[in-house]
């Protein structure tokens, strides 16, 4: 296809914008984050500087491995109740629900809470789980509990509930994504066989759905690392997490080089994460050919 | 339909159950903005519209909630130009750094909010953006491209080719290709992703929260009231906007729905 060098020229102009607009406003902040994390503090300034102060504080101060160890924890748990919820879910949708237009609406009223607000989401259980809260003056109204327990609100199975109930939703687009493309002879296949439904998940869909699990687990840990809004509304003095560290450091704290550290290091860990996932959907979609 | 063995029929219940988990909540708080009560607590204490009186009484807050549409709309409008134009150069070019570019961009989908947040506010400090609704509506709207790349990239992938290369032999310059051709068939997903991107600026807090300024908006209002305790005058808000986001789905599935 030939063309003017006028019209190539106009394309190249109209393309620049979102190339220069991704680089300048995108990975250059990216960049500017990774290397004010090498700069000191000296009160009230922040100098360029090239030193891992800022990360040997972190890695050494247990003021904040705790806090790392914990948040690595609280998402590792809400990955594995995702899963727990989500699987059977997604499982549910594909292989039981004969009706394509029933399966299209649950499938459906598991995105839909993706659309309502994630912070009213979040706040929806601190009115639930409070002291005076709708969970506590339910049982109580039904005589199963004679004072309000404290045992709900401002700890971490708050959060954990909390988080798993917002990103229950990314463990089953991915899942029932893998499953809907299982080849159904594969599994009539293995049913003429004579092997049972549960043989059948464990050789057949199991292995097979792994890419999907993979992405779901991948999106579900990366982003409930990072959450802002739950240990702030539910979780307690034992619930702050990387995100509320971050916070101080940008806010009170004042210290924005060892912010831009802890920064970098969820960066790395997603990237390094995004890679894995990248791998392991490469190598399970090998295993269908 | 067959009968169901027993580890199915368990499974009816537990999804049923899951189902429960994901929408009693959201039931929560529609209940409790129509409850005369102070504090959300059973039994119902009665039904009252006062909360939501409250809400047009919140010049704060409703000076919050024209912050966020406006911040909302303009972030919209900014992704969704960059961002197909970015879908296209993807699609259509080949060039040194592909890959880095397209991976920048789908990044803050995966990525924490707030280190996005955190990257945007070091480098503007660097180059004296003030933190400032200005600000928000550019951090919005590169944080955002993601979303639109990839739902136009998905259209673009099922595009034929061959209708580009006859409108080009028909002696359309590209521009008019675009507006005759690539467009049409683009459309359902620039819509969709409009949608979403709408949806997720209005509700976004993590970015915003590190480049606002004096101006607010609404979660953020929402969200320092929160760290004070609960007003029941949050529920009636946040009804509403239950409710205006069920629309917007409800649209934006009538707009995605393939036409056969």
């Amino acid at each position: 296809m030939r063309r003017p060098a006028s019209s190539i020229l106009k394309t190249a102009g109209l393309f620049s914008l979102p190339l220069g607009w991704t680089l300048l406003l995108l990975i250059v902040p990216y960049l500017m984050m990774i290397a004010v994390s090498f700069w000191t503090r000296q009160f009230p300034l922040f100098v360029p500087d090239f030193q891992f102060g800022n990360y040997v504080q972190l890695f050494s101060d247990p003021q904040y491995t705790t806090v790392i160890l914990r948040t690595l924890k609280i998402a590792a748990m809400v990955t594995a109740a995702a899963l727990v919820l989500g699987y059977p879910l997604a499982y549910f949708l594909v292989f039981t629900l004969r009706s394509e237009r029933l399966r299209n609406l649950v499938y459906m009223a598991v995105i839909v809470p993706l659309w309502v607000s994630y912070l009213l989401r979040a706040y929806t259980w601190k009115i639930i789980l409070g002291t005076d809260g709708a969970l506590n003056s339910a049982l109580m109204s039904l005589g199963v509990i004679d004072a309000p327990l404290d045992l709900f609100l401002y700890n971490q199975a708050a959060m954990v509930i909390t988080l798993t109930y917002i990103f229950v939703p990314f463990m089953v687009m991915p899942i029932y994504a893998v499953l809907e493309n299982i080849p159904k002879g594969l599994i009539e296949a293995s049913e003429d066989l004579g092997i049972g439904p549960l043989g059948t998940f464990r050789h057949v869909i199991a292995p097979l759905s792994l890419g999907g699990v993979v992405a779901g687990a991948m999106m579900t840990f990366c982003l409930s690392f990072g959450d802002f809004v739950a240990p702030v509304l539910v979780g307690g003095p034992d619930g702050i997490m990387v995100a509320n560290l971050l916070q101080t450091q940008f806010g009170a704290a004042l210290n924005w080089p060892l912010g831009s550290a802890l920064a970098t290091l969820v960066l790395i860990m997603v990237l390094v994460i995004l890679g894995l996932t990248g791998w392991a959907e490469r190598a399970s979609a090998r295993n269908l050919r | 339909m067959k009968q169901l063995l027993w580890w199915q029929k368990g499974m009816v219940g537990f999804v049923f159950g899951v189902l429960a988990f994901l929408y009693l909540p959201i039931v929560v708080l529609v209940v409790f903005s129509f409850n005369d009560s102070k504090v959300t607590s059973f039994p119902l204490a009665g039904f009252t519209w006062h909360w939501y009186q409250a809400v047009f009484a919140n010049t704060q807050m409703l000076t919050a909630l024209k912050n966020s549409l406006i911040v909302a709309l303009c972030a919209t409008g900014l992704t969704l130009t960059i961002g197909t134009l970015a879908a296209l150069v993807l699609d259509r070019h080949e060039f040194p750094g592909k890959g880095l570019f397209r991976n920048a961009i789908l990044l803050p989908l995966s990525l924490p909010g707030l280190v996005t947040g955190i990257a945007m506010l070091n480098f503007y400090k660097q180059i004296g953006i003030p933190q400032s609704l200005t600000a928000v509506v550019i951090g919005h709207a590169t944080a955002l491209l993601g979303v639109v790349v990839s739902q136009v990239m998905a259209r673009l992938a099922k595009t034929d080719h061959r209708q580009l290369e006859a409108s080009a032999d028909l002696g359309a310059g590209p521009v008019e290709t675009f507006f005759r051709i690539t467009l049409p068939s683009i459309r359902p997903a620039i819509l969709g992703a409009g949608l979403l991107s709408f949806t997720l600026s209005f509700d976004e807090i993590p970015v915003t929260y590190f480049l606002t300024g004096r101006d607010i908006t609404l979660p953020i209002y929402i969200y320092s009231t929160l760290r004070r305790g609960i007003t029941p005058e949050i529920n009636a808000i946040g009804s509403m906007i239950v409710l205006v986001s069920l629309l917007l789905i409800i649209l934006s599935v009538g707009l995605l729905r393939d036409r056969k």
